[in-house]
């Protein structure tokens, strides 16, 4: 069953540069979308959540496609080179599609190779300690880390990664110096901070809120209070204009014909802003977005000001 | 008597008709994605996810198991007929698995696989009944520096695991922490030996070097040398393990069962280091170890046993902590999401019918296993009579088909080919290729848990002492390292050996 499935797949690749280039009739064929992560992460839950829905609304089958490697930057990086047909569109996760080709030499890709359809969701950082632990708030936070440089040891997942900018940007905001632990993903991270052989984690709100019962979560990246974690302060309630997250959106290569991307992004907007998809994504700790092409694209521009920004204090910017 | 009453609701949740039939499926294709080598179940279940979206949770997570539990019986098919371990837990099954079927006991080593996984997937079924809560504390406490001292020990069972030369075996395992260290750097961030490749910056991918070394490299050695192998024996009677063959056996099972269980609970590639464990504590337990990789029947039933025992293992802290602890669970878990089930500590109080389901469904899955398995035997024998001809391009095939459909890549093919070409050159000059797979799953791990504690420490090296798990491993590592030159073990050793020869002779 496997084989006869990876066939149809080989098929599927051999017909689709065969087809014709135009809206009228697009789409002719299958539509890869391809999940820069591994199976199972939290860009593939989203894609199969929007996969029955997608395909009701183009009336063709979307192959879901893993391509991890490299923080993504392996797929995204293929991708920026693909037929821009609109039979493929790619995952993408801010910041690191900015990150990357910021700070890493074999990154080969820009930024605006990449053009949003949409960003759907987003997911807020926030700072999270073991239950039991002697810090209550982030005040007492703050003040143990200002009276201890480079005491407390925070857990992240991945360098150059969101939680990574988030750190930087919370010492530069606090005048703190934390002592960062870099795991390779969240799973590593939560087990270090319950077993307690970390202080804290910069933790993403899914697994917060899968893990509120043995954490005490200080505050949160969000503007308001989320449904799922009502306990739990902003940052912004606690004083400081910091909204740490990861978005996660849709896109296809940049020369993709204005008429095929605008059907692509229809689709994708409308999936996306339908009932059963947001209440789902809420119920697990995500922030419903549904920004479109333009303001995508406006969004990922200041963001990409902000991160060259921080870049240059840390000096991470890749030197050309 | 609330166990009674959680059992009587898994049966009442798995003996309907559906879940039945999709149990049966799920171990199906669970033993066909273990047999074809490079197809995992990772693979498999990220495939079949889409086709289960009309399912109940519980139908859909039934067959999503039952792909990884069967995966673990079907993956030493292939190492023990050509040499070509079918899922990478299996490749130390081939060593003695593979020089059985030379000498025309392939029936036997594959009964004996079949048989071990049945009883160490019960056993690790009642494990995860009884003791899932309390054992998912037992995975907390390992921290980086827990985890550097049991990959440390890892490393010093590299060394039993020589057959030949263990200066050769001692080489080969460095190479291999070499090549582990391709790729970028957790802690830094920076890439390293990449040489502007994309594909590397992820390390060294460990099924393109298992299909390589074992795979490719075999095909061409039968091109060379081509193997004389004894007549398949067609009589039934001995296709089936004999009652010396249990004797020998069921220690190694127990024991391996045992250790794959409590390896599996914590993060990592658990079923391969698990079967690795197995394999070395076999032969360091065993009274003729010298025996050891030319085809002795503990080598095959002691790591069967163990990597099917983790699996069960693995599913401990899914369900009690939310934490996935390897690709496989982490696949299941975001399925979790899709149907809507919120994942975390609470799960079996909140989803007592999902629990229990699945619990229930491992033991029908287990056995159905056997049911499927012990048949296919004697199908599998006849295998071995196509005409090599014919058998190998078959076998280079499905290894290329197979390395390519991991992430559609043909950098990960030619690494395949390298590996092969490498994995020949090493074996003229015979160098055990166990080694090097094991220090390539073992090397990134040790790196950055060992950078890891010592940021942890504030750059302190003490803290591997002061932590008393690590401290206790650590010790072990230390008395297998000097146990050699401790006087009174050796010569204790040698009378036991003297002995065991004396009665032999």
């Amino acid at each position: 069953m496997k084989k006869i499935s990876l066939c149809w797949l080989a098929v599927a690749f051999l017909l689709v540069p065969g087809l014709a280039i135009g809206a009228a009739d697009f789409p002719k064929g299958p539509i890869t979308y391809i999940i820069p992560f591994n199976p199972g992460g939290q860009s593939d839950v989203e894609a199969r959540l929007q996969q029955p829905s997608l395909e009701k609304n183009l009336g063709t089958k979307i192959i879901v496609e893993y391509k991890p490697g490299a923080g993504g930057a392996l797929a995204w990086t293929q991708f920026s080179k693909a037929k821009p047909d609109g039979y493929t569109v790619c995952g993408i996760n801010i910041p690191h599609i900015i990150l990357q080709p910021l700070s890493q030499k074999d990154a080969a890709f820009k930024t605006v190779d990449l053009k949003p359809l949409c960003i759907f969701e987003s997911t807020p950082i926030g700072l999270a300690v073991k239950k039991g632990s002697k810090i209550n708030t982030l005040k007492e936070f703050i003040d143990f880390a200002k009276a201890n440089p480079g005491k407390i040891t925070v857990g992240i997942s991945g360098k150059l990664s969101g939680h990574h900018m988030a750190s930087l940007q919370f010492e530069k905001k606090t005048g703190t110096k934390l002592t960062l632990v870099t795991f390779t993903g969240a799973a590593p991270q939560a087990t270090a901070l319950l077993g307690g052989h970390i202080e804290a984690i910069w933790g993403n709100s899914s697994d917060l809120v899968s893990y509120q019962n043995d954490m005490k979560v200080l505050a949160i990246g969000t503007e308001k209070r989320m449904d799922t974690l009502p306990d739990v302060p902003t940052f912004q309630e606690l004083g400081m204009k910091f909204y740490p997250r990861i978005d996660r959106g849709v896109a296809v290569p940049k020369d993709t014909p204005a008429d095929i991307a605008a059907k692509l992004e229809k689709a994708f907007l409308d999936t996306v802003n339908e009932k059963e998809y947001l209440a789902k994504i809420t119920k697990a700790g995500f922030v419903a977005m549904g920004l479109n092409s333009r303001e995508a694209m406006k969004y990922i521009a200041e963001e990409t000001e902000e991160y060259t920004k921080l870049l240059v204090e840390h000096d991470l910017l890749l030197k050309k | 008597m609330d166990l009674l009453n959680h059992l009587v609701l898994g049966s009442q949740v798995l003996f309907t008709p559906i879940n039945i039939f999709f149990c049966f499926i799920g171990v199906l294709m669970g033993t066909l994605v273990g047999v074809l080598p490079g197809l995992g179940p990772t693979a498999a279940i990220a495939l079949l996810l889409p086709s289960t979206f009309h399912m109940t949770p519980v139908t859909a997570i039934i067959m999503l198991a039952g792909i990884y539990y069967g995966a673990m019986y079907g993956g030493s098919t292939t190492s023990i007929l050509v040499n070509i371990p079918g899922e990478a837990a299996s490749v130390i099954t081939c060593l003695d698995g593979y020089q059985m079927a030379l000498k025309g006991r392939a029936g036997p080593a594959l009964g004996i696989a079949a048989f071990g996984s049945f009883i160490a997937g019960t056993l690790s079924i009642i494990g995860l009944m009884l003791v899932a809560p309390p054992l998912a504390k037992f995975a907390l406490a390992f921290g980086p520096p827990e985890y550097f001292a049991l990959m440390l020990l890892g490393m010093v069972v590299l060394i039993y695991l020589a057959a030949g030369s263990m200066l050769k075996a001692l080489m080969i395992g460095v190479f291999g922490l070499l090549l582990s260290t391709i790729g970028m750097d957790s802690i830094s961030g920076t890439q390293r030996l990449t040489f502007g490749i994309l594909e590397f910056s992820d390390g060294v991918g460990l099924i393109p070097a298992i299909m390589g070394l074992f795979g490719v490299a075999e095909v061409i050695v039968n091109l060379e040398e081509g193997i004389t192998r004894s007549v398949v024996t067609t009589r039934v009677r001995d296709l089936m393990p004999n009652l010396q063959d249990w004797k020998d056996s069921i220690w190694p099972i127990l024991r391996g069962s045992v250790l794959g269980f409590f390896i599996g609970i914590l993060p990592g590639p658990a079923p391969v280091i698990s079967a690795f464990t197995s394999y070395a504590v076999e032969k360091k337990l065993s009274k003729y170890p010298e025996r050891f990789g030319t085809g002795v029947i503990e080598g095959v039933a002691g790591p069967e046993s163990a990597n099917n025992s983790a699996t069960g293992g693995a599913f401990i802290p899914l369900f009690t902590l939310g934490i996935p602890c390897n690709s496989v669970i982490a696949v299941l878990l975001g399925a979790f999401m899709i149907y809507g089930i919120q994942p975390g500590p609470m799960m079996i109080d909140k989803y007592p019918d999902l629990f229990w389901g699945t619990v229930m469904s491992m033991y029908l899955g287990n056995v159905m296993l056997l049911v499927l398995n012990l048949p296919l035997i004697g199908i599998w024998v006849q295998v071995l009579k196509v005409p090599y001809p014919i058998l190998f391009p078959i076998i280079l095939l499905f290894c290329l088909i197979g390395v390519f459909s991991l992430n559609y890549s043909s950098v990960e093919v030619a690494l395949m080919i390298g590996f092969g070409i490498f994995g020949y050159l090493a074996r003229k000059f015979q160098y055990e290729m166990a080694p090097l797979v094991l220090a390539l799953v073992l090397g990134p791990m040790m790196e950055s848990n060992v950078r890891l504690s010592l940021v942890i420490s504030q750059g302190d090296p003490m803290i591997f002492v002061t932590h008393p798990i690590s401290a206790g491993l650590m010790a072990v590592t230390f008395v297998l390292l000097v146990s050699p030159f401790i006087p009174w073990i050796g010569k204790r050793r040698k009378k036991l050996q003297e002995k065991v020869g004396g009665e032999e002779v």
